[in-house]
C-alpha cells in the first residue's frame, strides 16, 4: 500500500493499528470463504449451493417477536401509538441510557438466571454489541502490553476486541478433549507462572459461559476454582454470559458468575467480577448492536460509563428493547420456547451426525455443536485439518469453522451452527453429511495404505500460512460481507 | 503499596469530567425551568442541540410507517434487518448518508456511498480516525476556541496529544495560515518535539457558529499537502448554515487545490446537530483515503448503527422532498431565532460574534467583566447561573485565550422560553446600569464592587492556568449525563 511509509526519513502516514493486522481479519481462509460467497445456497434458487453454518445466529424464535410487536405497537417511538415518544427519545443521549432500559435488561438478566440472583440496574453500562463491551472492559482493567487469560478454544473475534486497539493480548489456557475442554486449575496455573516468566503482567482471566465453540456450561465446582483462582492472583475475571439464554434441557443448568459471587459473599473480592452481555445471541438480534457491561466494581462502573459515549444504544433501539423485555409475560414465553427450539434443533443434529459416526461434545447451550472429525484427518495435524476443512466447503458444500480458528490445541474439530437456518435446510445438510461419510468409507477397499478417495482430489493447497493465526473473518460479529441477506442483494 | 487495580487510562483525567465547574451545574441541575412547573428555575442554554423541526419529522414518520421494521407495514422485514450486522452498513442507508451531505453542500459535492463509515456518534467517529491516523503520543493541531469534549475523543484511549492553535479576537477568531504555520513550527522545537500528524477542523465551527472562507480553507489544505500531515474537517454542523455565506466544504475545495493529495482529507460527520437527533448515535467518518475508509469500516465494530435506526433513516434520508424541506426549514427557523436573540442583545448593548451557522452565538460580555481575567469570567458565569438564572458556557471551557466570552445556544428551547431569556438578560443589565448609575450620582470616587458581585459566594480555590482539560462541563461534551429536565429520566427514576 503505497500510503503505508513514506521514502526514507518522512513519517508513516497512517497509524501502526491502521496498518497492522491486529483487526484479524487476513486469513488464509480466504479461500474457502469465497467458495461460499460464490455459491451460497438458497432452497428454491440454489439448491446445490454452500449451506452457512459458520454464523452464530439465533434466527428460531423471530416468529414470537414479530407477533409481539404488532400487539405491542407502542414499543417503537414511529407508529402512530408511539410517535408523541419521539423527539424526547431521538434527543435522549444520556449515557446512562434510559432509566426503563436499565430497569428492563437488568430483569431480563435475573429472569434468564431463574431469579437467581438479583441485577442492579444502576450497573447496566451500554457498549456497541459485546464486541464494544469486550473493547470497553479490556481498555479499563488492562494497560497496553498488558495480558489476558483466555482458556481455549475460544472465539476469535477475542484477539480484536481484547487486544487491537488496546494494546492487550491474549495468553492461552490450554484446554483438551481429554477431560471434555473442561478449564481446570492446573492450566490455569500453568499459563500464569508462563506468563510471570516472561515478565508479562497478567491482569484478568475472559471466560465464555455457556461456552463459544463449546457449547457446554460450566459446573460449579469449576466456576469456584475459577473464582478462588482469581481472586488469589489478585486479577479481574470477565465472564461473558452473552449465550445465557440459549441454554436448553434441565441438566446442567446455567450458573451464573453472579449466583457463584453472591451464594458465597466470601469467595472473592467483588471488585474482580465482570459480565459482558449482549441480546445478539439470546434473543437474535446482533443488528441492533446491544452491548452491556455488568461491573461488580464501582470504580469501573464509573469509568465504563464515560467510555460507553463511544458506542451507546440507539436510543430508538433502547425504547424498544425497554418495552420488550418489561412484558415479564412475553419474557417467560420467549424464554422457554426458544429453549424448547433449541434443544429440538440440537437433538435433529446431533442424532443425525451419530447415525454417520460423527460424534459432537456433550453440550446443552449456544448455538451450535462441537463436532468431531478426527477420524476423518489423513494424520493429527492442523495441516489435515484444512484439507479436511476444505473438502467440507467445496465438495460436502457446508460451512463450518474449523477448529484451529478457535486456537483449539487439538486438530480435527469443527463448530457447526445450527440455529440460523429452517428445518428443511437442516435435513439438506445432514443428508450432504451422511453421503460425504458413506463415500468416504467405500473409498477405503485396498490394504495397502491409501489416502481415503476424498484426500487425493483435494485443490491446490496453499500451505504458506501460520495456523495460529487463523482467525476466520466470518466467524467475528460483526462481519462482511453476508451476500445472502436480502438487503445486501437487492441493493448492490 | 495498593495494587493497582484498574488501567492508567481507566484512572486518568482525560476523559475529561472532573471540572471546577460543577458547582455552577448543580444550580441547573438542582432547580432546571419549566414553563408552567418551575418558571423561575435556571433555563438550559449550554446544549448544543437543534429541537427545532420535530414537527416535520414526525409528520414524516407518521406519513411513512413502512420505515419502522416495528409497524405492521414494517414488521415483515424485522427479522432481516435484526440480524443485519454488516459493518459496511444497510446499502441503502450509506446512499441515503451520501446523499444528505451532498445536499447539505448545495449539490456542489458528489459522495460516494462506499466511502461511507459508521461509528458510535460524532464521538465515536473523532476517536476512531484518531485511531486510523495517530500512534500513541502523536499530536494534532486544533484551533481554539473548540469543542471541550474534543480532549476526550481526540486523546482518552487514543494516547494522542492535542496542540491548540489558538484564536484571537482581534480578528474574529479566524483561522489564519500564519498562526497554523507558527503553531506547527513550534512544536516542533525544543527538547520533545511533537509528531504532528494533522490538523482538525470544525466547519461551521463550534462554539463560533462561523463557517470558514474559501481562501482559509484551501490555504488549510495547501499547508496539510505541503507539510504531509492529515486534515480532519468536523463538519457535523453543515446543514445548520441559516445565512450566507453559504458552506464551503472541503470536498469542495480540494478539486481546487492543484497537486491536492487526497488521501490525507477526512470529513467527521453526525445526525446529532442537523438533524436533532443525538439519541440515535449516528456517527460517520467519510474518507478520501482507501486506507483509512478500510481500517475505520473494522473498527466501526465497536460502534455501529442499530439497524433499526439505519432502516429508519435509510427511508427518511432518501426521501429528497421532506429533505429539501426539512434543510429550508430548519435554515429559516435558525435565522429567526438567531436574529431574535442577537438583535434582542445588541439592544442592551451586548455584541455577539457575526455568526452564519451552528445552533449558537459566541456572545462578548467582556465589558462586564470586572478585569479581564479567567477568574472574573468565572464569576460573571456563577452570577449568570444563579442570578440571571441561565445556563450558559464560559470561554475559558472552550480553551478560548481571552476572557469574556460566553457560548449561547438557543436551538434547544420552545419560543415562549426564548422570551423569558430575554427578559432575565433585559432585567440583568438595567439592573447593572442602575448600579453604575447610582454610583456616579453618590459621586463617590470610591471603586465600589458592582452588584452582583456582591452576591455570589464564590469558591476560588482552583488554579486558573492549570484547567485546560478539566473545564469540561458535563453538559457541553455529548453524550451527557444526566439531563434532568427531560421526562424520559425524571418521570421513572
Amino acid at each position: 500500500m503505497a500510503n503505508v511509509n513514506m521514502s526514507s526519513g518522512r513519517k508513516a502516514l497512517l497509524s501502526k493499528l491502521a496498518t497492522n493486522d491486529g483487526h484479524a481479519e487476513n486469513s488464509p481462509y480466504f479461500d474457502g470463504w469465497k467458495a461460499y460467497e460464490r455459491n451460497p445456497f438458497d432452497a428454491s434458487r440454489n439448491p446445490d449451493g454452500v449451506i452457512q453454518m459458520g454464523l452464530a445466529e439465533n434466527q428460531l424464535c423471530f416468529d414470537l417477536i414479530q407477533e409481539w410487536l404488532i400487539n405491542n405497537p407502542q414499543a417503537s417511538i414511529c407508529t402512530a401509538e408511539g410517535v408523541d415518544m419521539f423527539k424526547d427519545t431521538a434527543i435522549f443521549q444520556d449515557y446512562h441510557g434510559l432509566p426503563e432500559f436499565r430497569n428492563a435488561v437488568a430483569k431480563f438478566m435475573g429472569q434468564v438466571r431463574r431469579g437467581v440472583g438479583k441485577f442492579n440496574p444502576d450497573r447496566i453500562v451500554m457498549s456497541g454489541g459485546a464486541t464494544g463491551a469486550h473493547e470497553l472492559i479490556s481498555f479499563c482493567l488492562a494497560d497496553r502490553g498488558d495480558a489476558i487469560l483466555v482458556p481455549t478454544p475460544y472465539y476469535p473475534g477475542f484477539d480484536r476486541d481484547l487486544c487491537w486497539r488496546t494494546g492487550a493480548q491474549l495468553l492461552p489456557v490450554v484446554c483438551d478433549s481429554s477431560n471434555g475442554f473442561k478449564v481446570t486449575r492446573e492450566a490455569l496455573e500453568a499459563a500464569y507462572i508462563e506468563a510471570k516468566e516472561a515478565n508479562i503482567r497478567v491482569r484478568a482471566l475472559l471466560i465464555t459461559n455457556p461456552s463459544n465453540p463449546l457449547g457446554t456450561v460450566l459446573d460449579r465446582k469449576t466456576l469456584r476454582d475459577i473464582v478462588s483462582f482469581i481472586n488469589e492472583k489478585n486479577i479481574h475475571l470477565i465472564c461473558d454470559e452473552i449465550y445465557s439464554a440459549t441454554v436448553f434441557g434441565s441438566q446442567p443448568s446455567f450458573i451464573s458468575i453472579s449466583e457463584i459471587i453472591e451464594e458465597d459473599q466470601e469467595i472473592c473480592n467483588h471488585d474482580l467480577i465482570h459480565i459482558i452481555y449482549s441480546l445478539s445471541k439470546d434473543l437474535g438480534f446482533p443488528g441492533f448492536r446491544v452491548g452491556i457491561v455488568y461491573s461488580y466494581n464501582d470504580k469501573v462502573v464509573e469509568c465504563a460509563r464515560k467510555m460507553s459515549s463511544f458506542g451507546l444504544v440507539s436510543s430508538q433501539t433502547q425504547h424498544l428493547i425497554s418495552s420488550l423485555l418489561s412484558d415479564d409475560e412475553f419474557v417467560e414465553k420467549f424464554l422457554s420456547e426458544s429453549a424448547k427450539r433449541l434443544e429440538n434443533r440440537h437433538q435433529t443434529f446431533t442424532d443425525g451426525l451419530a447415525q454417520v459416526g460423527i460424534r459432537c461434545l456433550q453440550s446443552n447451550a449456544g448455538l451450535f455443536v462441537w463436532m468431531d472429525l478426527s477420524h476423518l484427518l489423513r494424520e493429527k495435524s492442523f495441516l489435515a485439518e484444512t484439507d479436511l476443512w476444505r473438502i467440507i466447503i467445496n465438495e460436502v458444500k457446508l460451512n463450518v469453522s474449523p477448529g484451529s480458528s478457535f486456537h483449539c490445541s487439538e486438530p480435527g474439530w469443527f463448530r457447526v451452527c445450527i440455529a440460523n437456518m429452517d428445518e428443511p435446510t437442516v435435513e439438506i445438510a445432514l443428508k450432504r453429511i451422511r453421503a460425504f461419510v458413506v463415500k468416504g468409507e467405500n473409498a477405503v477397499v485396498a490394504p495397502a495404505k491409501k489416502k481415503q478417495c476424498w484426500q487425493s482430489q483435494n485443490t491446490k493447497l496453499r500451505l504458506s500460512f501460520s495456523f495460529r493465526k487463523m482467525d476466520d473473518l466470518m466467524m467475528m460479529s460483526p462481519h462482511s460481507p453476508i451476500p445472502q441477506s436480502p438487503l445486501v442483494q437487492a441493493r448492490t | 503499596m495498593p495494587y493497582q487495580l484498574l488501567s492508567k487510562i481507566a484512572t486518568s483525567d482525560r476523559h475529561g469530567e472532573n471540572s471546577p465547574y460543577f458547582d455552577g451545574w448543580k444550580a441547573y441541575d438542582k432547580n432546571p425551568f419549566h414553563p408552567t412547573l418551575n418558571p423561575d428555575g435556571v433555563i438550559q442554554m449550554g446544549l448544543a442541540e437543534n429541537q427545532l423541526c420535530f414537527d416535520l419529522v414526525e409528520e414524516w414518520v407518521r406519513k411513512n410507517p413502512e420505515a419502522s421494521i416495528c409497524t405492521s407495514d414494517g414488521v415483515p422485514k424485522f427479522k432481516d434487518v435484526a440480524i443485519f450486522q454488516d459493518y459496511h452498513g444497510l446499502p441503502e442507508f450509506r446512499q441515503a448518508v451520501a446523499k444528505l451531505m451532498e445536499r447539505a453542500r448545495g449539490g456542489k459535492v458528489k459522495y460516494d456511498p462506499d466511502r461511507v463509515v459508521m461509528s458510535g456518534g460524532a464521538t465515536g467517529a473523532n476517536e476512531t480516525i484518531m485511531f486510523c491516523l495517530a500512534d500513541p503520543g502523536d499530536a494534532f493541531l486544533v484551533p481554539s476556541p473548540y469543542y471541550p469534549a474534543f480532549a476526550r475523543d481526540l486523546r482518552w484511549r487514543t494516547g494522542v496529544e492535542m496542540i491548540p492553535v489558538h484564536c484571537k479576537s482581534s480578528n474574529n477568531f479566524q483561522i489564519t495560515i500564519e498562526a497554523m504555520e507558527a503553531a506547527y513550527e513550534k512544536a516542533q522545537q525544543g527538547p520533545n518535539p511533537s509528531n504532528i500528524k494533522g490538523l482538525i477542523i470544525t466547519n461551521p465551527s463550534n462554539p463560533l457558529g462561523t463557517t470558514l472562507d474559501r481562501e482559509t480553507l484551501k490555504g488549510l489544505v495547501r499547508f496539510v499537502c505541503e507539510k504531509n500531515i492529515h486534515l480532519v474537517c468536523d463538519e457535523i454542523y453543515s446543514a445548520t448554515v441559516f445565512k450566507p455565506p453559504h458552506l464551503v466544504s472541503v470536498s469542495e475545495v480540494m478539486e481546487e487545490v492543484g497537486g491536492c493529495n487526497r488521501d490525507l482529507i477526512h470529513v467527521v460527520y453526525s445526525l446529532s446537530k442537523d438533524m436533532g437527533l443525538p439519541g440515535l448515535r449516528v456517527g460517520i467518518i467519510y474518507s478520501y483515503n482507501d486506507a483509512v475508509v478500510s481500517c475505520a469500516r473494522k473498527m466501526s465494530s465497536f460502534g455501529l448503527v442499530s439497524s433499526q435506526t439505519q432502516h429508519l433513516l435509510a427511508s427518511m434520508l432518501s426521501d429528497e422532498e421532506f429533505i429539501g424541506q426539512f434543510i429550508r426549514e430548519s435554515s429559516k427557523r435558525l435565522a429567526k431565532r438567531h436574529t431574535l436573540f442577537t438583535k434582542g442583545l445588541a439592544q442592551m448593548g451586548i455584541s455577539c460574534l457575526d455568526s452564519n451557522a451552528g445552533l449558537f452565538f459566541w456572545m462578548d460580555l467582556r465589558p462586564l467583566l470586572k478585569e479581564q481575567t479567567f477568574e472574573a469570567e468565572m464569576q460573571l458565569w456563577r452570577v449568570i447561573i444563579n442570578d440571571v438564572k441561565l445556563n450558559v458556557s464560559p470561554g475559558s471551557s472552550f480553551c478560548c485565550t481571552e476572557p469574556g466570552f460566553f457560548r449561547v445556544c438557543f436551538a434547544d428551547m420552545d419560543d415562549h422560553t426564548v422570551e423569558v431569556a430575554l427578559n432575565r438578560i433585559r432585567a440583568f443589565v438595567l439592573r447593572e446600569e442602575q448600579c453604575v448609575h447610582n454610583k456616579n450620582q453618590a459621586g463617590t470616587t470610591l471603586k465600589k464592587r458592582r452588584n452582583w458581585q456582591n452576591n455570589v459566594n464564590l469558591r476560588l480555590s482552583f488554579s486558573s492556568r492549570g484547567y485546560d482539560e478539566s473545564i469540561q462541563s458535563p453538559h457541553k461534551m455529548s453524550p451527557h449525563s444526566p439531563i434532568p429536565q427531560s421526562p424520559l429520566v425524571q418521570a421513572k427514576t
